[in-house]
């Protein structure tokens, strides 16, 4: 199989039981960190670019990019989609675009994903001074 | 060391009120029945990211203050500002929600829920449509079809299964909680049997076929007695693995794939073979379910508000549940996500009429979702204040939206450290709602529920609702100061 360079997919946010414990636990927990930096792919797509689990990958939208940690959708298939829990990580990638309801896109924003085996995820704090300079 | 019982959980709109607290030397000791979210801010309230400090930005870096000098500061800010933004409301109690309506017409600003990024558009297309539901307690004791679509309750609301739905045991039908258990048991015998194959241990076997759902195919489950419950969603979530049959729609098809159940509910043919990626046959079983039954529910979730189309998928869903009272019996409900997030929408209503994005800038309550709610407001860089209050924008705007409101001199009122006190220039902690203070919370069924103070807020620690009225009493006051001097 021809291991691909990087992927066009399209992301869809939302929650996981993990994100939830951490934001009660506080959004400076290690648990809250580690369930909102991660990245469900299906297990085909992992493959088409070469990845394994736990691998860094960098997700890029027209609203910016951000690295997360790859790990396979763990029940069926979800080919074309990867799946990002809520959090400042996810969302600063997410389509702005409220169609004039006030809505924002949080699910079906198209996203390139591809590897970044040498990149670190920033924390919290690294990601709020990037992007807000705070 | 002494026990609590009967209480209400502030975590998400089920508000479970069947909690034990057992407490020990003022905080929480141990939590009976919750689920993980329950117990996490139950303890929270003893964490090391709890505020119990007033703080200021003072040269780019947050300083401890006074509650006295957070509260004027923050009145001159709002007092000042042309167009501020008060958002945020859903988890705090409807006392402090009331007081903010007022706050929010005192300073001309606009007033915003967590519902403009949750379930807004469910809310818009109430209003075009109207909404037949019901209470939990009668889906609880009378409905024998259960349909979650593009929500996930076994993450976000993970009690809601086992008190209002499939795994309760109603006054008319039963729980099927025993019939899940033997699926998960066969399932884990057959993954041994062919563990013992591989190895060698036992000899192949010809496997006899067991329907997988995954395929999308409609097994013999949809004709069996008891509860049903059937998922739709774009990936197979937990409580997908879960259902008696899981329905895998394609990435932004709702629509169309409702639209294609309305038809058949209506006896018209389809002339295609597939709708959003579902065979018609499959579909034609699913809708043969759905009219046989006595009372049928759907819940929906952020798979139909946040995903393309947005409140047209809502409206077609309540006008399918429209078609299908034509048939047989059928509610539908939202799956509201913080625990006072209907309180919120129900106390802006009963205050200013609207529900969420309520603008007071020209002096009367204007609603036009698009214009006046606040992604919108602050993508446009139109205001110049923020108060965020039991709620974390930072977290959950899209980048665009917060930078604009990181720029502007922003208020935080929050029991924890977050990403929005991490940005804010004045932070004011509060006291935990239904932990540390008592108060009033609306189930998502928009029933009225009492919650409990079971620990003592840390030493000093105002509530919500008390410093709202002190930022509140402080803005009159600069205000008649200002006419005075004119």
């Amino acid at each position: 199989m021809v291991v691909q360079q990087k992927l066009n997919l399209i992301l869809l946010t939302g929650r996981t039981i993990d994100q939830g414990v951490g934001k009660e636990s506080g959004k400076g927990t290690k648990l809250y960190f580690e369930s909102t930096t991660i990245c469900y792919m299906d297990e085909v797509d992992m493959k088409a670019i070469g990845l394994r689990n736990n691998d860094h990958i960098l997700v890029t939208s027209p609203e910016g990019s951000v690295v997360l940690r790859a790990v396979k959708h763990p029940r069926g298939a979800m080919p074309g989609m990867i799946y990002i829990p809520y959090g400042p990580w996810a969302n600063s990638i997410c389509s702005t675009d409220t169609t004039s309801i006030g809505m924002p896109s949080f699910k079906g924003t198209p996203v390139e994903v591809k590897p970044a085996p040498n990149q670190p995820i920033l924390t919290l704090q690294e990601l709020l001074r990037k992007e807000f300079g705070r | 060391m002494s026990k609590i019982n009967s209480v209400t959980c502030p975590v998400c709109g089920c508000l479970c009120d069947d909690i034990e607290l057992t407490i020990a030397d003022g905080i929480v000791a141990q939590v009976k029945n919750g689920c993980a979210m329950c117990e996490a801010k139950f303890f929270s309230h003893s964490n090391e990211h709890r505020l119990k400090t007033p703080l200021i930005r003072k040269d780019g870096k947050l300083v401890p203050t006074t509650y006295t000098v957070a509260v004027r500061k923050s009145a001159e800010i709002l007092a000042k500002a042309n167009y501020p933004i008060l958002y945020g409301w859903s988890s705090t109690d409807s006392e402090a929600q009331r007081v903010g309506v007022e706050l929010a017409e005192e300073v001309g600003g606009v007033l915003d829920n967590t519902a403009v990024v949750c379930h807004g558009p469910s809310i818009l297309s109430v209003q075009e449509v109207g909404i037949p539901t019901c209470t939990l307690g009668q889906i609880r004791h009378r409905a024998d079809l259960l349909i979650y679509w593009g929500c996930n309750p076994w993450s976000a609301h993970p009690r809601h299964l086992e008190r209002y739905t499939a795994f309760t045991d109603g006054r008319f039908e039963n729980s099927e909680w025993m019939s899940y258990l033997n699926k998960v048991k066969a399932a884990a015998g057959r993954k041994k049997i062919k563990s013992l194959e591989r190895k060698g241990i036992l000899k192949h076997r010809r496997e006899r076929e067991i329907p997988t759902v995954s395929d999308n195919k409609p097994t013999e489950i949809l004709d069996k007695k008891g509860r049903k419950l059937i998922v739709v969603d774009v990936r197979k979530s937990m409580t997908a693995e879960i259902a008696d049959y899981f329905l895998q729609v394609k990435p932004g098809k709702d629509y169309e794939l409702i639209q294609g159940i309305r038809a058949l509910v209506r006896d018209q043919e389809l002339d295609v073979e597939e709708v959003a990626g579902v065979p018609v046959e499959y579909l034609q079983q699913l809708v043969d379910a759905m009219i046989s039954c006595d009372f049928g529910v759907i819940f929906f979730g952020m798979g139909l508000t946040q995903s393309p189309s947005k409140f047209r998928n809502i409206d077609v869903a309540i006008s399918l549940i429209r078609d299908l009272n034509m048939r047989t019996k059928f509610a539908i409900m939202p799956m509201r996500g913080h625990f006072n997030v209907t309180g919120a929408n129900t106390v802006f209503t009963w205050q200013s009429g609207y529900p969420y994005a309520v603008d007071f800038s020209l002096g009367y309550p204007r609603y036009n979702p698009g214009e006046t709610t606040v992604v919108d407001v602050l993508l446009r860089q139109e205001s110049d204040a923020g108060l965020v209050i039991a709620s974390d924008p930072v977290s959950n705007f899209p980048r665009k939206a917060v930078e604009h409101l990181v720029k502007n001199p922003l208020i935080v009122i929050d029991p924890h450290m977050n990403a929005t006190s991490l940005v804010g220039d004045i932070i004011i902690p509060s006291s935990i709602v239904g932990v540390e203070k008592e108060g009033t919370a609306y189930r998502m069924d928009h029933v009225p529920l009492p919650l409990k103070k079971v620990v003592d807020p840390p030493k000093g620690v105002l509530s919500d609702e008390e410093i709202l009225n002190r930022i509140l009493k402080e803005v009159r006051k600069i205000k008649s100061n200002r006419l005075e001097a004119a």
